[in-house]
């Protein structure tokens, strides 16, 4: 089935565009250590509440969302942007259509996005909906960066020079039409007017709480998951220097993971009053969403069969192949929490969070890290300064993770046990505030994690400097080979 | 013989586009559009009106500091939960929430009904500095919102939120100003607010009645929170859902 491509050299016409993916790389660094460090920030708050610091900018409240925009949007949305301009270019043989000019709009556009949002953030400009919390004016200009965006990648794809469209494209492309549907549903709002930032969303209540968590999953399932598994498709085959293991587990796996997400929001308001069937319905495709989940993890890891000796010699595929591992776990642990008898336990609880962040710090974060240290070098033609600081960065972030998720089930389920627990005389056996008192040292532990976390990332940034600056080109040898491609 | 082979798709950019793209949109469609046809997703009860001027500028304050990313407004059918915060919260409570505020976290409590569990004062102190009263709290001190509301654009809130369905009359935009200083000013005349707003309390929230501030109307959001409906009233009937 799976056979390797006759390698064709590299001849393009024109060479790919890659000033703006350089930009995107660093801005990836950037945002990365920024959102990193708001996360830090508000983990700290919520153990020491003096650190709200009696401002109203810096109240929890308002930089949650920072955080949160910061590192899916700023951290993970340059990378993905970033990596797929170069992944469409490599596997398509064809430079960015629209150019170096492309590449540049699309890379100012998106910070400019971020920068408003996140000033927005600051001062109170929300639209009260998770994920999606910019308001109207940041979103319509996201949706002209968005809209470039498609034009640039799915022009690039189809002025290719080969004649399959390679899988990483086919989670990519995936992944911006999704978030383009979501994006623009979820953000129909009416501006007030009056020169003030404020809309009202024109859907409400029990419609509004679905199309929200209808968006909010599929951020999740899409910005999060298509997208970072089109890096997978891409990057595990390059670091291993092995073909894609199954092309025809990559297409059961491509359009069941596509078709099956999108029906999982539901399980964000189990118990609400979002009528039973829409809830039923939530669960059920999370459960199933449990398998193209895992066909994608096992076609993810078994492209290392044969290749499995240089998880020892290459601490980057470590990374990348250790964010699978991660991805596995999150999804595993997704599907329980979206059964129902587990969601009443969970729900609101902080094992919601530990989940989230299993999958963003090990999944995201590590494909993401795995990614870089592979594309750096590539990208600058220079050698990767020390892959001891690599492995340095591997441990410290993986011993985050570790404390992380571990702080937050604990805290998690006993703070759900706690408010169904119940005296012998049959009264409820705490007050709400004796939970939030418990939850003190796993919150002080959980602020340690994301702290070693964001030491790794300073450890890269650093790495990652030093690599650049440096004065020696790499020798020829480390230059890339042509792209493995699976096909029939 | 032209067999299908997914090359078919892997070669052409539009037909997987589109494909793509109908495959992403039937979950959405099955799930959204029904809960906007099916009447009964509502429940039948009584009592639910528009928010009053100033509550409606309470809750854009809640909305703005955020304060949903610990709070959930979402009451679950549980035996503890029904102790803890009353009875489970009914899809027609937020029917005019634009946006819907239910949360996902309870970092403090759930406040679907905290409307008249805690008096003006308690509000008002316990929102300018929580850890006075509570001091296992680790919630955000808000003393700065004893500052002037800013309610010059209250009649376009309005407007707007008349836009995107809720039922604000042309009498309530019209005196949506005087409603909203009468609710806060106790010795304000209040007979056209009161029969506008049924069951709306007019009170000094902040405890101070000179000065309408952002305070007073995040108060007066919180109070009015999960009273509307009277539960004694309701029959299962009404809350029926598909």
């Amino acid at each position: 089935m799976a056979a390797l491509a006759a390698p064709m050299a590299l001849t393009p016409a024109e060479p790919d565009v890659e000033a703006p993916i350089r930009a995107f790389a660093i801005a990836t660094v950037f945002w990365g250590i920024a959102g990193f460090l708001a996360g830090v920030v508000i983990a700290a708050q919520l153990a020491f509440p003096l650190l709200n610091l009696d401002l109203e900018w810096t109240t929890f409240g308002r930089l949650r969302p920072l955080h949160t925009s910061a590192v899916i949007f700023a951290f993970g949305g340059n990378a993905l942007i970033g990596t797929s301009l170069y992944i469409v270019q490599r596997t398509c043989r064809a430079r960015l259509f629209g150019g170096e000019e492309m590449g540049w709009f699309l890379f100012w556009g998106y910070q400019f996005f971020i920068v408003t949002a996140a000033v927005g953030y600051l001062f109170g400009v929300t639209q009260g909906k998770e994920y999606a919390e910019p308001e109207w004016y940041v979103d319509l200009w996201l949706t002209v960066v968005w809209v470039a965006y498609l034009v640039g990648f799915g022009g690039t794809l189809l002025k290719r020079r080969e004649p399959h469209i390679y899988v990483a494209n086919w989670f990519l492309l995936a992944f911006i039409i999704t978030v383009a549907m979501l994006h623009i549903v979820n953000n129909l709002a009416l501006p007030v007017g009056g020169g003030i930032g404020k809309s009202y969303g024109v859907a409400s209540g029990v419609q509004d709480a679905m199309i929200q968590w209808w968006y909010g999953h599929n951020a999740v399932g899409f910005f999060l998951t298509a997208g970072f598994l089109g890096m997978m498709y891409y990057f595990i085959p390059k670091q291993a220097d092995r073909p894609v293991y199954s092309y025809r587990l990559s297409i059961v796996h491509f359009w069941s993971l596509i078709f099956l997400y999108i029906w999982a929001g539901p399980h964000h308001l189990h118990y609400t009053a979002l009528p039973d069937w829409a809830q039923t319905l939530g669960m059920v495709f999370s459960i199933m969403l449990w398998m193209p989940s895992w066909g994608g993890m096992i076609n993810g890891l078994m492209t290392l069969s044969g290749a499995w000796d240089k998880l020892r010699t290459d601490p980057a595929l470590r990374f990348s192949v250790t964010a699978v591992g991660f991805y596995a776990m999150a999804t595993f642990e997704g599907p329980v929490m979206s059964i129902r008898a587990v969601n009443s336990l969970s729900h609101y609880t902080d094992w919601t969070i530990g989940h989230v962040h299993s999958g963003a710090l090990g999944w995201n974060g590590f494909i993401i890290f795995g990614a870089l240290y592979w594309l750096i070098p590539v990208l600058w033609n220079k050698q990767l300064y020390s892959e001891r600081l690599v492995s340095w960065h591997f441990w410290v972030a993986t011993l985050g993770i570790v404390l992380y998720i571990t702080a937050m089930w604990v805290s998690g389920i006993m703070q759900g046990l706690m408010w169904r627990s119940y005296d012998e005389l049959g009264f409820l056996q705490y007050a709400f505030v004796e939970t939030v008192a418990a939850m003190h040292p796993y919150y002080v532990i959980r602020m340690l994690g994301g702290l070693l976390y964001l030491s790794g990332a300073l450890i890269m940034a650093y790495n990652i400097y030093r690599t650049i600056t440096a004065e020696e080109e790499a020798a020829p040898a480390a230059l890339p080979a042509a792209v493995p491609m699976a096909a029939e | 013989m032209n067999r299908f082979t997914h090359a078919l798709i892997e070669k052409n950019l539009v037909i997987l586009g589109v494909l793509t793209l109908l495959t992403v949109a039937i979950g959405g469609l099955v799930q959204i559009v029904p809960l906007f046809l099916v009447e009964t997703t509502i429940e039948r009860v009584q009592g639910i009106r528009p928010y009053t001027p100033l509550e409606l500028m309470g809750r854009n304050i809640y909305v703005r500091e955020g304060c949903y990313l610990c709070h959930s407004q979402m009451v679950r059918p549980f035996r503890d939960e029904a102790e803890r915060y009353g009875h489970y919260s009914l899809a027609a409570e937020s029917m005019y929430d634009h946006p819907f505020q239910w949360g996902s976290k309870r970092t403090g409590p759930d406040l679907a009904r905290v409307g008249g569990r805690y008096s003006d004062d308690w509000q008002a102190a316990h929102l300018r500095s929580p850890r006075d009263l509570v001091p296992a709290s680790v919630m955000p001190p808000y003393a700065f919102l004893d500052r002037p509301l800013d309610a010059e654009e209250i009649k376009a809130h309005l407007r707007a939120q008349r836009a995107v369905g809720v039922p604000y009359t042309e009498e309530m935009i019209n005196e949506a100003a005087n409603d909203l200083a009468a609710q806060a000013t106790p010795e304000a005349d209040a007979s056209g607010f009161s029969r506008r707003y049924p069951n709306a309390r007019q009170a000094a929230f902040d405890a101070n009645p000179k000065v309408v501030t952002e305070m007073d109307a995040l108060v007066a959001y919180l109070q009015m929170l999960g009273t509307l409906v009277r539960f004694s009233d309701v029959t299962p009937e009404q809350l029926r859902q598909p």
